[in-house]
């Protein structure tokens, strides 16, 4: 108890030189929890995901990038599919497609534009408001919506893709008509969206004055023409696409097979190499990245080990070091009669107060990263 | 008491070697040691608290033969009957004053803090007028009040004897004096010997013995 009381006396007065090593052991004690913490919980979350969704349609070339901008709406993406893809797998009456265009953000969120079938495929439960009906409305994943305080009737705005580009994609204010519970899956980033409605930010479709106006003061189609950049009420009738319909671009078309044999199917109609399509099952891709990535962590954590090793050495010299400079004060115990024994206590005491408040902080360095590990990895995954 | 008979010590390194054929000093005594440097006076100390064991000879305090004692029975035997004083004071600069006079209860083993402790610690404290610092650290006291801190860790603790290293070494001629009042009248009242190094021959007539060590040691 006294060297517990002197110890914790000592480091108390010394405060800024045992916060220094606390910090240190704890980050040593930490890295690794943490590391295995995302680790399991990055393998949990890819595969869940690539679990739920049987087969993905894209562009032949990585497996990987096609998976990970279809289920995780990832930065990198295949080359984009047309709607023709789309409505040949629904016309083969083996699956359900469903859509996805995944090319535009908004407010650093992915726009996902898609069917109502993705809200039923995905189990997707609408917190407040409802789904969107009409062209220009979205329906926000719950950590959008909290991230951007938006709710039900506010609007937000797509990214501008190239601000230099005057005839490219221009900014669409779209309306918020709902928020989605949340599900701890790349879908509480998203903001879900028609495709028709990606299609309007893309430039394919817009809506604008009519040109042909009626009475004295007709409406020229000249650079004073008014495009609408807000789809409303009074202007949606004006809205219009322009070129065939199977041609309208998507990032990729999930799959949902209505059996196991229109699956079988369906899947030997696109093993020719020479299909410029590609139809892969999620699950296989995902299972052979996180073999991968384990095969990584595996020599990260040998990696961190053989740091940590020596932040520990560096921490254990400091202590050495430290109790070198209490020489006198050892001494001056010795001579009043505190023996061997009782100056192991006061260094045991010491390092058990510091190793005990690393082991608190790197527990709550944990607890936090856990608690957001689902935010975290969804942000991880779709990098 | 203290008897030091035929005593031979040699550090194990050698170089250095005292032999004191007979030293006696009565208890309650104040006693001075003085001596160029190097003779010793310090190592005597040491030999006196048990800190060192002599080859040959006897030291022997209050009655008790330091040398047939173990390490640990020393060690015991220190805490309870021998208080020190030293020339830099030897406080420990994260504790406030109040627990550098109980320090000794926290480290020796034996020593029970309790209650009274606490309360023979305030006593001694206003006894040496330090009593509205005590919740100050060393670095927050001038060398004078940190020299009555280290007077009333010696004394709380009750011992028989007071080993005083140069313990005015360090202070103004003012506060050597005063010191040295409050640490006669301290021992004075606990019936504590002392037995006091110093180099500082002004201060020797208020000792009631002076031993010159020059004279005293036999070198080998």
């Amino acid at each position: 108890m006294n060297a517990a009381f002197l110890a914790f006396a000592h480091l108390r007065w010394h405060w800024a030189r045992s916060v220094v090593m606390v910090l240190v052991a704890a980050v040593i004690l930490a890295v690794p929890l943490v590391s295995q913490t995302l680790l399991r919980g990055s393998e949990q979350s890819l595969t869940a995901r690539a679990d739920a969704t049987p087969l993905v349609l894209g562009a032949r070339g990585s497996q990987i990038d096609l998976v990970m901008g279809a289920l995780y709406f990832g930065e990198d993406r295949a080359q984009p599919v047309t709607m023709k893809a789309a409505e040949a797998v629904w016309e083969s009456d083996l699956a359900l497609p469903i859509p996805l265009n995944t090319m535009f953000t908004a407010s650093g969120a992915r726009i996902v534009g898609t069917t109502l079938d993705y809200f039923s495929f995905r189990g997707l439960e609408i917190a407040q408001g409802r789904r969107f009906a009409v062209l220009g409305e979205a329906v926000l994943g719950a950590s959008v919506a909290r991230r951007l305080n938006l709710s039900p009737g506010d609007t937000i705005v797509s990214a501008p893709e190239n601000l230099f580009d005057l005839d490219g994609v221009y900014p669409l204010e779209m309306t918020v008509t709902g928020v989605l519970a949340p599900t701890g899956t790349p879908d509480d980033e998203a903001v879900l969206t028609d495709v028709k409605t990606t299609w309007v930010i893309a430039g394919i479709g817009h809506g604008h004055q009519d040109v042909v106006a009626e009475g004295d003061d007709p409406v020229t189609a000249s650079a004073a023409l008014e495009q609408y950049n807000r789809i409303t009420p009074d202007n949606i009738d004006s809205f219009h696409f322009h070129g065939a319909p199977e041609d309208y671009p998507l990032t990729a078309v999930l799959i949902e097979p209505y059996d196991t044999r229109s699956e079988t199917i369906l899947r030997g109609r696109y093993l020719e190499p020479e299909n410029p399509l590609q139809l892969v099952v999620p699950s296989d891709v995902v299972d052979r990245l996180v073999e991968r990535i384990f095969r990584i962590a595996a020599l990260l954590d040998a990696v961190a080990g053989l740091v940590g090793l020596a932040a520990a050495a560096a921490v254990a010299l400091a202590l050495f070091l430290a109790w070198r400079l209490r020489a006198p004060e050892l001494d001056t115990a010795r001579r009043i009669g505190a023996g061997r024994g009782m100056i192991l206590r006061l260094a045991g005491a010491e390092i058990a107060i510091l190793l005990g408040a690393a082991l608190l902080m790197a527990q709550g360095i944990v607890i936090v990263v856990q608690s957001r590990s689902n935010t975290l990895l969804t942000w991880l995954i779709a990098q | 008491m203290i008897d030091i008979a035929d005593l031979d010590f040699a550090y194990p390194r050698g170089g250095f070697r005292l032999d004191v054929p007979r030293l006696t000093i009565e208890r309650g005594a104040r006693v001075a040691v003085v001596g160029s440097s190097g003779t010793g006076k310090t190592t005597l100390l040491n030999l006196v608290a048990g800190l060192q064991v002599a080859a040959r000879g006897h030291v022997t305090v209050d009655g008790q033969n330091l040398s047939a004692l173990s390490d640990t029975q020393r060690r015991a035997f220190r805490a309870r009957r021998i208080g020190f004083i030293f020339q830099n004071f030897a406080l420990m600069d994260y504790l406030n004053a109040r627990e550098n006079v109980l320090y000794p209860y926290r480290i020796a083993p034996g020593l029970v803090l309790d209650d009274a402790v606490r309360a023979r610690a305030e006593a001694l404290a206003t006894a040496c007028g330090i009593e509205d610092r005590l919740d100050r650290h060393p670095g927050a006291l001038s060398q004078g009040e940190q020299q009555r801190v280290a007077i009333c860790r010696a004394l709380v603790t009750r011992p028989g004897l007071i080993l005083a290293d140069e313990a005015t070494g360090n202070l103004d001629p003012h506060t050597k004096t005063l010191i040295l009042d409050l640490l006669f009248e301290r021992a004075a009242e606990a019936g504590a010997t002392i037995l006091a190094v110093t180099h500082d021959h002004a201060l020797l007539p208020r000792f009631d013995r002076v031993i010159d060590f020059s004279e005293l040691r036999r070198a080998a």
